[in-house]
């Protein structure tokens, strides 16, 4: 009896953690997408349920095919560089050399700055008139390029960014991967004369699956919900060629001084959707092997 | 022992949970007010928190105080007046006024005895929904040109005879061949755009009511012209009003469009500055939206609370008071009275106080809660025709349509 309190004395904390963290704050998303809130009843509560009225008006807005098209566009190549460059820097750094330590460490630095750091240097390097960027396109005869205010390239720039931020967080979980496989492997493929690149190709890149599956669901939970980036550099501007479903979101609810709860909500909960699917395809290969 | 510990989990526990569900105290008329206001640059030892604390005190009340960011200032009351925790006193920008009042959440004038009449009409107008006013402005702001002496004598041109728009391209287009930089703004895609887009709109003549009148199509031409011609930056689509100011801090700019709180960082600049009026398009000045806040009183349980809270909202724009704080903030002050005070006091404000007299609120013509509704597509059509996605025409077509749609 006293063993069984004691269980559910443990348990208590995870669950108050969980409902007030996580179901209260979601009940809530789901609430105000489902009614018609205006900011009178946002206050005073009474908002008329409005059925899927909400999810129909973010639908219809011109606003969300771009946002949901760049959201895809934007965590698709950001998930492909992060994962690519991570992974040659990990192989790279596998052979230990000396200062390599080090070197490991300076690459963490664009993850262990805050956000408002890096996206206000990256939106200083990349202005159309002062920036860096320019200064050396210029010296080496290149026209300059409106990184951040042409609607052609804002997307491009923060997409950079972001896979410059991306980078170190696929470097270490894919280094301690490389670690952990068994020595033996590579030796035995070296004995039977497999070249370094076919030894990678076909011994190293398959043992490393589970882990680069890890990697790849983490970094696009994280990337599909990118907002500080984004809004630092280009609001989502100029006139929305650089808005993601997160920013848009943001910009209904925060963005005008009258806010649009109920579609904010709604463009939200379509964000959670789909990295709810993401995580259900991830669940189904794991079961799979 | 262990149950001991259990009962220490259970108790940890509970304590976390109320702590973050009760932080709330209930209760009719307390004896400590909060006063929440937008000024973060203000420590706890400057003149404005001892302003407010002294008005306290007059009415008997201990002021605790909290600064917050202006754009999360609204949410922040929104949310507490969903819980109920309001502040007693409430100092917020303008346009932002009438949406609280929509919601429920603050006391008009005449419910709780406070009085805007000694403020200038126009800019008590941002404060008004359906004839009535909440709270009273505590200082404006609006926005001019401001030029680099140097650059201008440099390019010969005497900053006097930038009277309207056509005067203001002659000037742009000498500055240009004597190979300085014309004219930085800034045309980004949030409120902040359309606050400095607006000089030109209602300069041209043109109305909130019809986004895609010529008027307008004539102001967002001129801007567009500037960016072909190269009198403006490209950067001007990205544009705070702050790095704006950075562009223009350089000194490689001859004008640029900002607002009374740059006079501080002007004197810092290490050129010599001046300030004109922005011109309409066929001469005058051209009304600028008006900018500051107001100070309001939220609604309470309790109505004692509330005539208190407006008589220390009384007191922070009462006319002896006011001075003081809107030299500390680099407002021109809404009392008339005031203002020519400012004006003997600094001569150089006399532009500023000018541009406040002619300044225009955006929520007004009873516009109240549809102008974010209309200010959105507008800053939306700036964007899409600096870039080149739309033709002005165009796009504020669209913008009007946009606007006509969302009620």
């Amino acid at each position: 009896m006293r063993a069984r309190l004691a269980a559910w004395a443990f348990v208590v904390p995870l669950v108050v953690y969980l409902v007030v963290c996580y179901a209260y704050p979601l009940y809530t998303n789901i609430d105000l997408s489902l009614r018609e809130h205006t900011v009178r009843t946002f206050v005073y509560g009474g908002a008329p349920l409005a059925g899927f009225a909400n999810y129909a008006t973010v639908f219809a807005d011109p606003a969300f095919r771009t946002a949901l098209l760049n959201t895809v566009a934007f965590t698709v190549v950001s998930l492909v560089f992060q994962y690519t460059i991570g992974l040659a820097l990990a192989v790279f750094f596998a052979r230990a050399f000396p200062l390599s330590a080090t070197l490991r460490a300076l690459f963490l630095v664009p993850w262990l700055l805050p956000l408002i750091v890096s996206a206000s240097t990256w939106a200083w390097l990349l202005n159309s008139e002062s920036g860096l960027v320019n200064a050396v396109l210029g010296i080496v005869g290149a026209g300059p390029v409106n990184w951040l205010t042409s609607p052609s390239w804002s997307l491009v720039s923060v997409t950079i960014a972001n896979i410059w931020i991306g980078v170190p967080f696929n470097l270490v979980l894919l280094y301690s991967g490389l670690r952990n496989l068994p020595a033996e492997v590579n030796e035995a493929s070296a004995l039977d004369g497999a070249s370094g690149w076919q030894t990678f190709r076909y011994v190293t890149f398959p043992l490393l699956r589970p882990v680069s599956a890890i990697t790849l669901l983490l970094g696009l939970v994280y990337t599909i919900k990118v907002f500080d980036i984004i809004w630092i550099m280009t609001r989502g501007g100029p006139s929305g060629s650089s808005s993601t479903l997160a920013t848009w979101s943001y910009e209904l609810g925060f963005g005008s001084p009258l806010p649009r709860f109920g579609p904010s909500a709604a463009v939200g909960n379509v964000l959670i959707l789909m990295a709810l699917a993401a995580g259900l395809v991830y669940i189904r290969a794991q079961e799979r092997r | 022992m262990r149950r001991a510990a259990v009962f220490r989990l259970l108790t940890a526990a509970g304590l976390a949970v109320s702590a973050a569900a009760c932080s709330s105290a209930p209760g009719s008329a307390p004896d400590t007010f909060s006063v929440w206001d937008p000024y973060p640059q203000f420590a706890g030892d400057s003149e404005w928190v001892r302003t407010i604390e002294a008005c306290g005190a007059q009415a008997g009340i201990k002021i605790q105080r909290q600064a917050y960011d202006t754009t999360d200032l609204t949410n922040k009351v929104l949310l507490a007046a969903q819980q109920r925790t309001a502040p007693q006193v409430l100092v917020v920008d303008n346009p932002v006024v009438s949406t609280l009042a929509e919601a429920g959440v603050l006391r008009s004038n005449s419910d709780v005895g406070l009085d805007a009449s000694a403020s200038s009409p126009n800019l008590v107008a941002a404060g008004t929904l359906n004839g009535k006013t909440y709270g009273t402005p505590i200082g404006a702001n609006t926005l001019a040109l401001y030029y680099n002496k140097a650059v201008l004598s440099a390019a010969g041109v005497d900053p006097a005879s930038v009277k309207d728009w056509a005067s203001l391209d002659a000037a742009l287009a000498k500055v240009k061949a004597a190979g300085k930089k014309g004219i930085t703004f800034s045309a980004i895609g949030t409120e902040e755009g359309t606050f400095q887009f607006l000089p030109w709109f209602w300069g041209a003549g043109a109305a909130l009511t019809d986004l895609s009148s010529a008027q307008a199509v004539s102001a967002l031409t001129l801007w567009k012209s500037w960016l072909d011609q190269g009198h403006a930056p490209n950067s001007v689509i990205g544009n705070t009003q702050t790095t704006s100011w950075q562009e223009f801090a350089t000194g490689e700019y001859a004008f640029a469009e900002n607002g009374t709180w740059q006079l501080q960082n002007a004197k810092k600049a290490g050129f010599e500055y001046g300030v004109i009026a922005i011109p309409g398009r066929t001469g005058g000045t051209a009304p600028a939206p008006t900018g500051g806040e107001f100070v309001t009183v939220p609604v309470q349980d309790d109505k004692g609370t509330e005539s208190k809270a407006a008589q220390i909202a009384t007191c922070l724009t009462g006319p002896d008071r006011v001075l003081a704080t809107d030299t500390a903030l680099t407002y021109v002050s809404a009392v008339p009275s005031v203002q020519e005070q400012q004006v003997t006091a600094l001569p150089e404000l006399k532009v500023w106080v000018e541009a406040v007299r002619n300044a225009k609120g955006r929520t007004g013509d009873n516009l109240g809660t549809r102008y974010p509704r209309i200010s959105q597509p507008l800053w939306g059509a700036v964007q899409a025709a600096l870039t080149g996605a739309k033709t002005p025409d165009a796009a504020l077509k669209d913008a009007q349509a946009a606007a006509a749609s969302a009620k």
